[in-house]
């Protein structure tokens, strides 16, 4: 038999690398979670993580972490993008570039600048633990935010803001009334891009005072003690809570289209 | 008039908050005190340590290198990837779309953590070969390849290819003259993604790396925990450097993008 070539066949490499190095490890976990030291199954780490206040506080403190980034992200960007979006400065492009651009520099290192002008500021960081860890996650994920709101405002079609002044709406109103709602596929994108990462970035705690501890960083501390099965629990429980985002805000498709106009 | 200067205002505000730190560490990185808000005297000795440090520079070699070998990988992989998909039928191509996602959705933490414990922990591969790493750098990277060439190929004209093929051309021959082409400026963008979040990339590193290979995230990360001025003034000026390098590229990228699209369609180059 002779071979022949079918671009379809082009698929195959990445499709088995998928299965080997991104269904492969989920399915690991999955094992690991619920089994034991010697292999046999149980249920000990997840009753462990309910049952430890350890774990349990960790996982409130990083929804209140998480909520908290998210709307002082939303409070600061949303008028950013809408400002934007509205002007007619020529220039338009180049300043949004700029508010974008701290995204493709290392985080580690901008967290370092961060640092060093807090420390200047307010002498010892962990005098005020949750402010400095708000304002570390909002200086690394703001721009995550500006893009998707900038992003939909600028679909906006700016006759339906103008219909609304004819008939009689005050700006208040019209941005209430058409430009809030229409933007909502924006701001959903934007909070599913900073909310995960809120919860689990612990390195930007780890670097501004070393010491509060939000989700991810218990899978790094299971890690640094070779505790696999109890790791394996805390990463499905945030792959739980991934799917439980996604699903709700039907982020698959959304993300999608986001991440395209990331490039 | 009023809300245009306190639009200004806010946009000025948040430029502050973005950019006063970097600034300042910039600033700092010329001077020769190790504590910032004090006086000191002009001085490029954090420049010159730098770059002769040798575990600074096979620190800053190594990541380049690492991100160079992934990003050629990831391209190779999702450019492959894309176009196999784009014209398998349902069940192949669900498969791809699906499981592409998973990467992106999925927190860093989880993917780096997953890929160790198969890799390492059940699989007993040996970290100082640096394989793991390479593999869970390309797992984060390759998907966003993918999503940078299959807007190219919605884009392309489909009977392109068939006309190439009715023309004599074989099916190979055709994906390489007619289609790569095409999608080559979503592959180039897609190269550039996978460099960048290479680089950025501290979760899968710290899962994956040896004990003595540290990439510059993971090195900021440890010397921050010490107390090592040397090593903390000299990343100073690793950070103005890296800074100067991206703003240069996103400003020189958005001017040539403006003048080569116009002002419509320039959003789509950022």
């Amino acid at each position: 038999m002779k071979y022949r070539f079918a671009r379809q066949q082009l698929s195959i490499p990445y499709a088995v690398f998928l299965l080997c190095f991104v269904i492969a490890p989920l399915l690991v976990i999955v094992y690991y979670a619920f089994t034991n030291g010697q292999g046999n199954f149980s249920l000990a780490n997840l009753t462990d993580f309910f049952t430890s206040p350890n774990t349990i506080g960790t996982l409130f403190y990083s929804l209140l972490i998480a909520l908290t980034t998210t709307w002082v992200c939303l409070l600061i960007a949303y008028p950013v993008a809408y400002i934007l979006a509205q002007s007619n400065i020529r220039q338009k492009t180049v300043l949004l570039a700029l508010f974008i651009a701290p995204m493709w520099v290392n985080f580690t290192l901008r967290i370092l600048a961060l640092k060093e002008v807090l420390t200047m500021l307010e002498g010892n960081l962990a005098y005020y633990p949750f402010m400095n860890t708000i304002i570390g996650m909002t200086f690394d994920f703001l721009p995550f935010m500006i893009l998707p709101l900038y992003t939909t405002l600028m679909k906006l079609d700016q006759d339906l803001m103008e219909a609304a002044y004819d008939l009689g709406a005050s700006r208040t109103a019209a941005f209430a009334r058409v430009a809030l709602p229409l933007s909502i596929p924006g701001i959903i994108s934007g909070v599913t891009m900073v909310f995960l990462p809120a919860m689990t970035n612990y390195v930007i705690l780890d670097m501004l005072y070393n010491s509060t501890y939000i989700m991810g960083s218990l899978i790094g501390s299971y890690f640094n003690a070779f505790d696999w099965h109890s790791g394996s629990m805390i990463s499905i429980i945030l792959l739980l809570i991934i799917f439980l985002i996604t699903w709700s805000t039907n982020g698959f498709s959304e993300k999608e289209s986001d991440r395209e106009a990331v490039l | 008039m009023m809300k245009k200067i306190l639009g200004s205002a806010w946009l000025g505000i948040v430029l502050l908050f973005m950019y006063f730190p970097i600034v300042i560490l910039a600033v700092y990185s010329f001077m020769d005190t190790p504590t910032i808000g004090t006086s000191g005297h002009f001085s490029l000795q954090n420049y010159v340590k730098l770059f002769t440090t040798p575990e600074l520079t096979e620190m800053i070699m190594g990541t380049l290198s690492l991100a160079f070998k992934c990003a050629v990988i990831a391209t190779i992989l999702g450019t492959m990837g894309a176009i196999g998909a784009f014209y398998s039928r349902k069940g192949m191509r669900g498969f791809v779309v699906a499981a592409n996602q998973i990467p992106i959705v999925n927190a860093d933490v989880v993917t780096g953590f997953s890929i160790c414990v198969l890799l390492i922990v059940v699989l007993g591969m040996d970290k100082s070969t640096l394989w793991p790493l390479l593999i869970g750098h390309v797992v984060l990277a390759t998907p966003f390849v993918y999503l940078s060439v299959v807007p190219k190929l919605k884009q392309m004209d489909n009977h392109l290819y068939e006309a190439a093929l009715d023309l004599g051309a074989s099916p190979a021959q055709a994906l390489r003259k007619i289609v790569l082409p095409q999608i080559a400026p979503g592959i180039i963008a897609g190269f550039f993604i996978a460099v960048t979040l290479s680089l950025d990339d501290y979760f899968i590193t710290t899962y994956t790396r040896p004990a003595t290979f540290n990439t510059i995230s993971t090195y900021v990360v440890n010397a921050t925990r010490g107390s090592q001025t040397e090593i903390k003034t000299a990343l100073w000026a690793l950070s103005t450097i890296i800074f100067v390098i991206i703003l240069l590229a996103v400003l020189i990228g958005n001017t040539m993008s403006n003048r080569k699209a116009g002002e419509k369609n320039e959003y789509n180059e950022i």
